[in-house]
C-alpha cells in the first residue's frame, strides 16, 4: 500500500516539474514585464511599473508588424480552408491509383523544414512573376509570398482535420438526400457542409494561429515587409527591453482566458448533458409508472 | 531557360498519364452505375474543387519544390545573365559543400555544422521522447477525464506564446545574468557565471523546449486507444512496470512513437529560431548558414543546394525511422 503511495507521490512530482519546465520560463519572463530596469531581467525586483504596456502601442515598426500578421491570417485561412475542403472530397473520388502520390504531394508540406517551403516559395514565385512588370508590381510582395507559402503547408493541416471528420460522414444520409430528390451540389451546401462544420472552424482556429505564429516560412518569404514574429526576432536579436515581455504578458493572458472559457464551456456543457439524461431516465420512469397505474 | 521549363512540363506529363489511365480502366471495366467526378460533385462545384487543389499541388507545392531543386544546379549570376549562355546546368553549388571553392580545401566548417545539427537533433528527440513519455502515459492510462482536460490546456496554453518570445524566456533564465546564473551565485555553487549559451545547453534546451507539445501529442493519442486490461493482464501475471511498457505499452503505440519523434526531428533539424537566439556565437547550425546565403551573400543557388542538402538528409532519416519501427507514412502523419 506505501509502496503505491510513493509511487502517487513520484508520479505527482514528475508533474509538477514537467509543468514547472513548461511555465517556469514564461512566469520569469511576465515578472520582468512589471520591473523597473530597462534590460529584461526578474531579479533584483527594483520596482513594479506598467509603464512597459504603453511602450508597445508607441512601437510602429511592431504595430505595423501586427496589422501585416493580421492580413496574412486572414488571407492563409481564406485559401487553406478551402483547398483542403477541396482536397480532403477529392482524396475520396481521385483514381486509385493516383491516390497515393496525390496523398505524398498534398502532405509532404507537412514533413518539409518551414525554411525550404520559405526559400522555394520565393526562388519560383520571383521568376513566374517576373514574366510581366504589372505581376511583379501588383503580386512580388512579402505579404503575397508569405500567404502563398504558409497556405502551402496550412493547407495541409486543414485537409488532416478536415479528412478525419469526413471519414465519420454516414453515407446513407447522402443517399436519402438523392432519394427525396436533392441533386449532388444540394447535397454539398445542405449535407455535407454543415456535417463538417465542427471541423472548419477548427481547422480556420488552426490555420489563422500557424500563420501568426510561423517564423521559418515568413522570414524568408516575407521579402522586405515585417510581421509581428519578423519584428520580435529582430528585436531579441539586437537585445530588448521588458516591452518585449509586455507582449508576452498580453498573449499568455489571452490565451489563459481562451483556456478558462473553454474549460467553463465545457463543463457547463457536460452538466447539460448529465442533466438531460436524468431527465430522460426520470421521464421514462415517470412512463413506466404510468403505465402500470392505467 | 530551358531546364526551368522542364519543371512546369514535369507535373502535366504525370497527370496527362495517370489520366490516361483512368480512361482506360473505366472503358475496359464498363460500370454503369459508375459517376464521374463532375457528376458526382456537379460541374461548377467540380470545377472549384479541382482548381483549388491544383493551385495548391501544383503552384503552391510541386512547382516551388522542384523548381528549388532546378535552380540549385545553377550557377549564381547577376539578374541580367539569368537565361544567358552563362547560365549553364552544375553541380558546382553541391560541390562547394564538400570543397570550399575558395582555398580549394574540405569544406569542414560546413561539414561540421551539417553533422551537428543532425546528431543535436537527434539528441534532442530522444531526449523529448523521455520527457513527454511518462506525461503522456499517465494521461492516456491512468489520469480522470476531467484532470486529462486540464492537463491538456496546461500544454497547449505555454504554446499559444510563439516560438520567439519562448526561445526569448528561455534567454532570461540562461544568459550570463540570467536568473539561473544569479541563482547559483547566490547560493555559492559558482564563482563566475557558467555560459550556458556558449556551450550550448540553451540551444538544447530551447529545441527540447519547442518541441514538447509535438511530442505529447502523437504519443497520447497512440496510448489512449490502448485496452487497459492489456496492462492489467500484464501485470497479473507478474510482470514488472519497465517489461509491461517494453512488451506491451511501447509495441502497441508504434505509430505514435514514430510520429512524434519524425516530426520533432524533422522540426529541430529546420529550426531557426533555437539555434539564432540561444546558440553560442561559435554554434554554426545549418540553417543558419542557409539564412546567411540568402539574406548576407545572397547567394541563392547555393542557399538552394545547401536547402536541399538538408531535406535530402530529413528524408532518408525519416524513411530509416520508418524501416526501423516498421510503420508506414500514413500511420505517422495523422
Amino acid at each position: 500500500m506505501s509502496s503505491k503511495l510513493v509511487m502517487k507521490s513520484m508520479i505527482g512530482f514528475y508533474i509538477f516539474l514537467f509543468f514547472l519546465y513548461l511555465f517556469g520560463p514564461l512566469l520569469v519572463m511576465s515578472v520582468t514585464a512589471f520591473n523597473t530596469p530597462n534590460y529584461p531581467t526578474a531579479l533584483p525586483f527594483e520596482g513594479f511599473t506598467l509603464g512597459w504596456f504603453p511602450k508597445l502601442w508607441n512601437d510602429r515598426q511592431m504595430m505595423d508588424g501586427l496589422w501585416n500578421s493580421f492580413i496574412i491570417g486572414f488571407g492563409v485561412v481564406a485559401i487553406s480552408v478551402p483547398v483542403g475542403l477541396a482536397a480532403a472530397i477529392i482524396m475520396g473520388q481521385i483514381y486509385h491509383r493516383a491516390r497515393s502520390l496525390f496523398y505524398l504531394v498534398t502532405i509532404s508540406p507537412v514533413l518539409t523544414p518551414g525554411v525550404i517551403i520559405g526559400i522555394s516559395t520565393v526562388i519560383f514565385w520571383k521568376d513566374v512573376l517576373s514574366v510581366t512588370d504589372v505581376t511583379k508590381a501588383v503580386f512580388y510582395k512579402g505579404i503575397v509570398l508569405s500567404i502563398f507559402g504558409q497556405s502551402s503547408f496550412v493547407a495541409a493541416y486543414c485537409l488532416l482535420i478536415i479528412m478525419a471528420r469526413l471519414q465519420r460522414f454516414d453515407r446513407a444520409q447522402e443517399e436519402a438526400a438523392l432519394d427525396l430528390g436533392a441533386s449532388y451540389p444540394q447535397v454539398f451546401w445542405h449535407i455535407l457542409l454543415p456535417f463538417l462544420k465542427p471541423a472548419l472552424i477548427s481547422a480556420s482556429v488552426i490555420a489563422f494561429l500557424s500563420s501568426f505564429e510561423n517564423y521559418n516560412t515568413t522570414t524568408f518569404a516575407i521579402l522586405a515587409d515585417k510581421t509581428l514574429v519578423t519584428v520580435l526576432a529582430g528585436q531579441v536579436r539586437q537585445g530588448t527591453t521588458p516591452a518585449l515581455s509586455a507582449l508576452a504578458v498580453i498573449i499568455i493572458g489571452i490565451s489563459l482566458a481562451g483556456a478558462i472559457i473553454y474549460e467553463v464551456m465545457k463543463r457547463r456543457e457536460e452538466a447539460m448533458a448529465e442533466k438531460a439524461k436524468e431527465r430522460a431516465k426520470m421521464a421514462e420512469r415517470g412512463e413506466v409508472g404510468m403505465a402500470v397505474g392505467a | 531557360m530551358s531546364s526551368r521549363l522542364f519543371v512546369f512540363i514535369l507535373p502535366v506529363v504525370v497527370i496527362a498519364i495517370f489520366w490516361a489511365m483512368a480512361r482506360r480502366e473505366s472503358k475496359l471495366a464498363h460500370d454503369p452505375t459508375h459517376k464521374s467526378f463532375f457528376e458526382r460533385n456537379g460541374t461548377s462545384l467540380g470545377i472549384v474543387f479541382i482548381l483549388l487543389v491544383a493551385f495548391w499541388a501544383l503552384f503552391l507545392v510541386t512547382l516551388p519544390y522542384l523548381y528549388m531543386v532546378v535552380e540549385s544546379f545553377h550557377p549564381k549570376l547577376p539578374p541580367a545573365q539569368r537565361g544567358g549562355p552563362t547560365d549553364v546546368l552544375t553541380i558546382a553549388q553541391y560541390k562547394s559543400f564538400f570543397v570550399n571553392p575558395i582555398d580549394n580545401e574540405v569544406n569542414g566548417t560546413h561539414i561540421y555544422a551539417f553533422v551537428f545539427s543532425i546528431l543535436a537533433s537527434v539528441a534532442v528527440t530522444a531526449l523529448n521522447f523521455a520527457i513527454c513519455y511518462p506525461i503522456a502515459y499517465y494521461m492516456a492510462q491512468a489520469g480522470t477525464a476531467q484532470k486529462v482536460r486540464l492537463l491538456m490546456l496546461g500544454l497547449i496554453v505555454p504554446y499559444w506564446v510563439n516560438e520567439i518570445l519562448r526561445a526569448f524566456a528561455l534567454r532570461l533564465l540562461l544568459a550570463s545574468k540570467g536568473l539561473i546564473n544569479q541563482m547559483l551565485m547566490g547560493i555559492g555553487l559558482t564563482e563566475t557565471p557558467i555560459d550556458f549559451l556558449g556551450n550550448n545547453t540553451g540551444l538544447y534546451v530551447g529545441l527540447s523546449y519547442a518541441y514538447l507539445l509535438v511530442m505529447v501529442f502523437p504519443l497520447y493519442n497512440a496510448i489512449e486507444s490502448l485496452d487497459k486490461n492489456q496492462i492489467e493482464a500484464a501485470r497479473d501475471l507478474g510482470a514488472p512496470w519497465w517489461k509491461i511498457h517494453r512488451d506491451v505499452v511501447m509495441p502497441y503505440a508504434k505509430p505514435g512513437i514514430a510520429s512524434g519523434c519524425t516530426m520533432v526531428f524533422m522540426l529541430s533539424a529546420g529550426s531557426l529560431a533555437a539555434p539564432q537566439f540561444l546558440g553560442g556565437p561559435s554554434t554554426l547550425w545549418f540553417t543558419s548558414i542557409v539564412y546567411d546565403f540568402f539574406f548576407q551573400s545572397f547567394n541563392w543557388p547555393r542557399g538552394a543546394a545547401y536547402a536541399f542538402i538538408l531535406l535530402a538528409a530529413c528524408i532518408a532519416f525519416v524513411m530509416l525511422m520508418l524501416r526501423l519501427f516498421k510503420v508506414s507514412l500514413g500511420e505517422t502523419i495523422r
